[in-house]
C-alpha cells in the first residue's frame, strides 16, 4: 500500500504530484509541506491578500459531499495564490442524471481544469480519480470515506509545530470517534512519520477499529488515563448518526465519559493544548469552557489551514507544470 | 553541481564594499531628504547585506526580509522552492521610503519579483535599490541606485556570495543547476 502510495502521489525526484494520503510521502515531503506553508502564513496579514504563484491556473472543487469549511478554505488558499475556481456540488448536479464519474472528469478536463480537489462518501475516490486524470491534472484529497483527510492532518501538524517547535518527545492524545474517523486516521499516520514519541488514541470499544494497536498508537479506554501528562489533546468531532446505530448510550453519557472539561485537562501537562477539527459540538466533545478557553488553538487551526492547503496546492501545481514541460520539449 | 568555483573576493574585501555601499545610501537619503527609511534584504544573501548596512547606518526601524519564491516568473519552468521563507515587512509600507538590498543583480527578474511583492503589501513613497554586485546580463530595465562592485565577467560566469560568516564572492562557471534549489541572480 505504501510503495503504490508513494509511486503515485511522488515523481521520479520525489516531487509531489497529487496529495492523496499521507501513507508512503516520509518525513521529509512532510516538512517541506509544513515549511513551505510557514511561508504562506503571512500573505493572509497584507494590504493584498494573494500571490501570483498560479494565476491562470483553474482548480474545480468536486465536491460529492458537502463540508463547508473544508470546501471555503480550498477555495480561499486557491484564490490567494490568484488561481481560479470552480466550485462544483457534484452530489446536487450530474451524477443524478446518470453521468458516471469518468465522464464528469472527462468534461472537467475539456474545459483545461488544472486541478481536482475531491470530497468523497467512499474511500479511495480521489485515488481512483489520480489515476484516470489527463497528464498535468493534479488531485488533491480532501476526504474520502473513512479513509484519509490529508490537508486536516497537515493543518493540525502545523499547529503542533508551531506550538511546540518540535515533534520529538511529544506525547499527543486523540480523543473520539477514531473508528470512524479519516482525520485521525491520517494524523496518526503523520505523528509517527514527524517522530513523536506516543500517539495514545482514547475512545470507548465501539468507537475503535479491532485492528487499532497495528497503527502504531497506545489505546486507553479510561478518558483521565489517556490526557495524563499529554503536550497535545485532538478531540474528534462525535457524529450525531452514530448515536443512533447504537453504539453510544447517549450525548450526555458520552460527555460523562469522554467529554474534556476544565477540570480533565488539568491532567494533561500545564502547557498542553487543545485541538479540534471542528465543527464543535459544545457539551458532547468539549465544555465551551475549554472550547474557548487560552489552552484551545481550534480557531487557529482554521487560519493554519489556508496556508497548508496553500503549500499543497502550489507544491503539485508545480510539480505537474514540470511535468507538462517535459511533454512539450 | 558547480565546477571550477574559485575565491573572488574574501571576507574583509566584501566588508569595505558594504562600507563603501553604506556611504553612498547614507549621501543618497540625505539628498533625498530621508530620515527613515525601511531597510528590506532578499533573501538569502541580500539579508546578509542589509543586516551589515542596517547596523552600519544605525536605522532606526526594524529590518525588512523578502523572499520573492512566490512571485518568480519561471515558476512554471522549475515548480515550487522546496525552500521557501515567510516574508517580512515589520511596518507598513504606505508611503514609507524603502532600502531594498540584493546580493548579486543581473538580469533584474529578482528585482521585478521583489518591487511586485512590496506593492502587494501597499504603495511604497520610494524605492532605492542598493546591490553588492552589478554584473552584465540585463533582461530587464531595472537599474540599481547604489553598487559595490562592477565586475568583468563572461556571460557564462557568474558570482556568488557566500556566508553569512563569513562573507565571501565566489565566481564560477554556469554548469547544469539542481533545479530543485534554484538560483536567480
Amino acid at each position: 500500500m505504501s510503495r503504490s502510495n508513494a509511486e503515485l502521489q511522488l515523481d521520479e525526484s520525489g516531487r509531489l504530484l497529487h496529495f492523496l494520503t499521507i501513507d508512503g510521502l516520509g518525513r521529509e515531503m512532510l516538512t517541506e509541506i509544513l515549511d513551505t506553508a510557514e511561508g504562506f502564513t503571512g500573505v493572509s496579514e497584507r494590504t493584498i491578500k494573494k500571490v501570483p504563484l498560479c494565476r491562470g491556473k483553474v482548480v474545480a472543487n468536486l465536491f460529492f459531499e458537502t463540508s463547508t469549511r473544508t470546501r471555503t478554505t480550498f477555495e480561499l488558499a486557491a484564490k490567494r495564490l490568484s488561481a481560479d475556481v470552480l466550485n462544483l456540488n457534484i452530489s446536487a448536479s450530474a451524477t443524478s442524471k446518470g453521468e458516471t464519474l469518468l465522464d464528469t472528469l472527462r468534461n472537467l478536463e475539456a474545459m483545461h481544469v488544472d486541478m481536482f480537489i475531491v470530497r468523497h462518501a467512499s474511500s479511495g475516490a480521489a485515488h481512483f480519480i489520480a489515476q484516470h486524470a489527463d497528464r498535468g491534472v493534479g488531485v488533491i484529497n480532501a476526504g474520502d470515506g473513512r479513509h484519509a483527510h490529508p490537508t486536516q492532518a497537515m493543518l493540525d501538524m502545523f499547529t503542533i509545530r508551531r506550538h511546540k517547535q518540535d515533534f520529538v518527545g511529544l506525547r499527543v492524545a486523540i480523543v473520539g470517534d477514531i473508528l470512524h474517523s479519516r482525520v485521525a486516521r491520517s494524523q496518526i499516520l503523520a505523528l509517527n512519520s514527524l517522530g513523536v514519541s506516543e500517539v495514545r488514541v482514547v475512545a470507548p470499544r465501539t468507537l475503535l477499529p479491532a485492528d487499532a494497536r497495528s497503527l502504531g498508537v497506545h489505546v486507553y479506554h479510561d478518558m483521565d488515563e489517556g490526557i495524563r501528562d499529554v503536550d497535545v489533546i485532538i478531540m474528534l468531532r462525535l457524529q450525531k448518526e452514530r448515536m443512533q446505530g447504537a453504539l453510544l448510550p447517549s450525548e450526555h453519557e458520552y460527555f460523562s465519559l469522554f467529554g474534556l472539561t476544565e477540570k480533565r485537562l488539568a491532567l494533561a501537562d500545564s502547557e498542553a493544548i487543545v485541538m479540534h477539527p471542528g465543527p464543535i459540538n459544545r457539551g458532547v466533545e468539549m465544555d465551551s469552557q475549554v472550547a474557548d478557553g487560552s489552552r484551545s488553538v481550534i480557531l487557529q487551526q482554521v487560519s493554519y489551514g489556508i496556508a497548508i492547503r496553500m503549500a499543497v496546492i502550489s507544491m503539485v501545481i508545480g510539480t505537474q507544470n514540470l511535468h507538462m514541460q517535459d511533454v512539450a520539449v | 553541481m558547480n565546477t571550477n568555483t574559485k575565491d573572488f573576493m574574501n571576507a574583509e574585501a566584501v566588508e569595505s564594499l558594504i562600507d563603501v555601499m553604506a556611504g553612498k545610501i547614507w549621501t543618497l537619503l540625505n539628498e533625498r531628504g530621508i530620515s527613515d527609511p525601511l531597510m528590506v534584504g532578499i533573501r538569502t544573501g541580500g539579508v546578509w547585506l542589509a543586516e551589515l548596512l542596517h547596523q552600519e547606518l544605525g536605522l532606526k526601524e526594524p529590518l525588512g526580509t523578502l523572499d520573492i519564491s512566490f512571485y518568480r516568473d519561471d515558476f512554471t519552468r522549475i515548480g515550487m522552492n522546496p525552500e521557501v521563507h515567510p516574508s517580512d515587512l515589520p511596518v507598513p509600507v504606505d508611503d514609507r521610503h524603502i532600502v531594498l538590498v540584493d546580493d548579486v543583480l543581473h538580469t533584474g527578474r529578482t528585482i521585478r519579483a521583489a518591487l511586485n511583492e512590496i506593492f502587494d503589501y501597499g504603495r511604497p513613497g520610494s524605492i532605492i535599490l542598493a546591490a553588492l554586485v552589478d554584473r552584465p546580463g540585463r533582461e530587464l530595465p531595472i537599474q540599481p541606485d547604489v553598487v559595490g562592485l562592477h565586475p568583468v565577467l563572461e556571460p557564462d560566469q557568474h558570482i556568488t556570495l557566500i556566508g553569512p560568516d563569513p562573507l565571501g564572492l565566489v565566481i564560477g562557471t554556469h554548469t547544469n543547476r539542481s533545479s530543485r534549489n534554484p538560483e536567480q541572480e
